[in-house]
């Protein structure tokens, strides 16, 4: 045996080490017995135990999300794997880097259906950027390198290897992580110039551009954000942002103006509809952004920046593509605009600014206020002031808090905010929370949860006691599935069908078998004091906060209609929705 | 007048029309490979008249697929960035439309028939270059290549002369002139 032999699960644990890894997330079980054994025998990666692979999938995820680096878990054969899969589809939608390590049964019994035994190659093909099942141990080490490189290049992603137990154990040669140059994967980072030309020939020319940008800037890195905000400056256009690109751009800003879409702002959303330019970097233009495609932004010529080629004009048709990372472009772009002598129509600018103005005055994210009951929107808000001082990062659940966080917490960097988008996952948030928590130990992390969500990960309170991680898990407790609810409202005649939340568990109490910190708010006046009082706890706290049941989330467009018929809090009693819309999500 | 913008694509009818595309995807000779591939089209909702796979490389274990495929040259042009995007993809193009191409395809054909039935399929049979590879008193087995409008053709005609059984390739292509792909 020369010395560079090395097991199979030795090697796994060398190439996370090589590959700069610090943490992983996991759970245990027969087939992968072998790894866990070599971790058991170093200190360099540490582990973090969940209590469902789900959790540790949505944990990868909001380390990747927050540091901007891979995300890793590590899960058995079988059920260890299915039970990741939501968390690896919810990475694809969102474009996170991860890295999912499952065992695998011995390869001589692959295919007789033995004990937890399942095809996972064939189960994650779809929702995994890329799966490896690795039968020779001579190929792990590279096939594990490969798996960083696609996980964190181009548009990011989750990648899964899968390892059979016998690979495992079997002694083999471990190479370290070269620049591999791979035989068909190469993403293109450089924009075209001649497309960046024809863009900058349209910007200069605009008489009401805007910026609608999302998270692919994100995950272009800090410098995306820092270049997009210089572009910003030097151009004085309008910027919004899509729900996964918050924080790209300081709300602070006035040129920001809040986030576009279904739950979007009005002056965002109009301000789409009505420009004759607009600059998507990083976007996709999913169907919550777009609302009805025919009727969207019918007037304006399109700049459309993205890594992905398949992106570009899949939804729709777009003037000029640019293929290539935010922050390449970016940087190109602010180059060929300072060459320019005078870009711009001032004047036209300043009209633009004038009309979107107008639609600010509108003020969309307004909601009535009570000395009775605590909004929920007031909730976020005083969330938001007491804690913006400090380094707080944001995770969420999926429904109305979803919503309202997203519109009224104010996000300044990037890298701060986690959230299911594409996929929607209830049940994300507190998992996220765990996975940032380990990756930024004296930050504070704040799960803003619905009641229903939180019941879908509960048990990873557990996993932050365990390892006194002290997310705060913030729940907007309106006893409904308020989304639901507020759909059935709209499209159902108020026939609330399963969606009211029967039998919930006191969250104080909850809290405090866990072994965590419980507070209940009932009272508007006593919330200050009351989220000071979870803030100052050091350790995990559930905060019940009970607010309004009945609370709609507006503004709104309606599934299937344009951008400019929103509902907003003073016309939502003559709202309706077409027949055509009932039938879209 | 000012030119329309990209994106009112509704307001003009050229995208709404379906057309046939070949296909030519050179892919790494790994497995899965093809399973990738063939659930993109399921996965997406794209549709498959037909396919034909082979490693073409024995060197470089590269293999070149070959999809007939249907869809509006939007759906078209999303399925060539979609195939793209699968890690072990080489090349994707279209024969139709980024390199012209020619295209054949092979059918073996059972006809089974005695008399003057038969006697017309073998006469026909020459006139479309079909080879006869199998024969009994009653039964002739035709090899037939060409286009898939040929075959087509050749098939149509053995049908009321006794045809019984039918196995075709799908059809594979390749471009036209010195360019390699
Ligand atoms: C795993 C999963 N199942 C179902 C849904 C559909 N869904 C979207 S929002 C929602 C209700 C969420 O309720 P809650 O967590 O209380 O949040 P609220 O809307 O009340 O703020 C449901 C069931 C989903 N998004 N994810
Ligand atoms: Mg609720």
């Amino acid at each position: 045996m020369s010395d560079k032999q090395l097991t199979g699960a030795q090697i796994v644990v060398r190439a996370l080490r090589d590959q700069g890894v610090r943490h992983i997330f996991g759970y245990p079980g027969g087939a992968v017995l072998p790894i866990y054994d070599a971790l058991f025998q170093q200190d360099e990666v540490e582990h973090v135990l969940v209590r469902h692979e789900q959790g540790a999938a949505h944990a990868a995820e909001g380390y990747a999300r927050s540091t901007g680096k891979a995300g890793v878990l590590l899960v058995t054969s079988g059920p260890g794997a299915t039970n990741a899969v939501t968390g690896l589809t919810d990475a694809m939608m969102d474009s996170i880097p991860l890295v999912c390590i499952t065992g695998q049964v011995p390869t001589h019994l692959i295919g007789s259906d033995a004990f937890q035994e399942c095809d996972t190659v064939g189960i994650t093909r779809t929702c995994t950027k890329h799966n490896f099942l690795v039968k020779d141990v001579d190929d792990l080490a590279r096939v594990l390198h490969d798996a960083f490189y696609i996980a964190t290049t181009g548009r990011p992603g989750p990648v899964v290897v899968d390892i059979p137990k016998d690979v495992q154990f079997r002694l083999g040669e471990y190479v370290g992580p070269s620049n591999i140059l791979h035989r068909t994967y190469r993403p293109r980072k450089e924009g075209d110039p001649a497309r960046i030309a024809q863009a900058i020939d349209l910007m200069a020319n605009a008489r009401r551009p805007v910026f609608y940008t999302g998270g692919g800037v994100i995950n272009s890195g800090t410098r995306a954000s820092q270049l997009l905000r210089e572009l910003v400056a030097l151009t004085g256009f309008p910027i919004t942002s899509t729900l996964m690109g918050l924080g790209a751009f300081p709300a602070s800003d006035n040129k920001w103006l809040g986030m576009l879409g279904m739950h979007g702002t009005y002056e965002a959303n109009l301000a789409m509809n009505r420009c004759d330019v607009m600059i998507n970097i990083g976007a996709r233009f999913d169907d919550r952004v777009t609302g009805r495609l025919d009727a969207f932004s019918p007037g304006s010529r399109k700049i459309h920046v993205d890594i992905d080629p398949s992106s570009i004009n899949k939804n729709v048709r777009v003037d000029v593509p640019i293929l290539g990372d935010c922050a390449e472009v970016l940087a190109a772009m602010i180059e060929a605009w300072k060459a320019r002598e005078r870009p711009g129509d001032a004047a036209a600018l300043a009209q633009w600014w004038q009309q979107i103005e107008g639609w600010r005055e509108r003020k969309s994210l307004a909601y009535q206020a009570s000395t009775e009951t605590i909004k929920p929107q007031y909730a976020v808000e005083r969330l938001y002031k007491l804690t913006r001082e400090r380094k707080t990062y944001i995770t969420t659940e999926v429904g109305q808090h979803q919503m309202w966080a997203a519109q009224h917490y104010r996000f300044e960097e990037p890298n701060r905010w986690m959230t299911s988008g594409g996929l929607g996952t209830m049940g994300y948030g507190i998992p996220a929370a765990v996975g940032v928590q380990v990756a930024h130990p004296d930050a504070l992390v704040i799960d803003i949860a619905g009641e229903a969500s939180v019941q879908m990960t509960m048990q990873e309170l557990s996993t932050a006691v365990q390892y006194r991680l002290p997310i705060k898990i913030f729940i907007l407790n309106n006893e409904y599935m308020g989304m639901v609810r507020q759909w059935q409202q709209l499209l159902h005649g108020g026939r609330y069908a399963h969606s009211y939340s029967e039998a919930l568990p006191d969250f104080v109490k909850l809290a405090e078998a866990y072994g965590a910190k419980g507070i209940r708010a009932i009272d508007p006046a006593d919330l200050d004091a009351k989220i000071m009082e979870m803030i100052d706890h050091d350790g995990p706290v559930v905060f019940d906060c009970m607010v309004d049941k009945l609370e709609n989330c507006l503004p709104m467009i309606p599934s299937g209609a344009p951008h400019d018929e929103m509902i907003l809090p003073d016309n939502q009693e003559s709202a309706g929705v077409s027949d055509a819309g009932k039938m879209l999500v | 007048m000012p030119q329309q913008p990209a994106s009112a694509y509704f307001l003009v009818d050229k995208h709404s029309r379906e057309t046939r595309a070949t296909l030519s995807i050179l892919v790494d000779n790994e497995v899965g490979a093809l399973a990738r591939v063939v659930g993109l089209f399921a996965g997406r909702g794209y549709n498959i008249e037909s396919l034909t796979v082979a490693e073409t490389d024995h060197l470089r274990h590269t293999s070149r697929i070959t999809i007939v495929t249907r869809g509006t040259a939007d759906v078209i042009e999303q399925i060539k960035a979609q195939l793209g995007r699968l890690i072990p993809v080489h090349r994707v193009i279209d024969l139709a439309v980024d390199k012209p191409g020619v295209e054949r395809e092979m059918a073996l054909i059972k006809v089974v028939g005695e008399g003057d039935l038969r006697a017309e399929a073998l006469r026909l049979s020459k006139v479309f270059r079909a080879r006869v590879i199998d024969i009994t008193h009653t039964s002739f087995t035709f090899e037939v290549t060409g286009s898939p409008v040929k075959i087509e053709a050749f098939i149509e005609l053995m049908v009321p002369l006794g045809l019984v059984e039918l196995s075709r390739t799908g059809v594979v292509a390749i471009s036209r002139g010195i360019e390699a792909m």
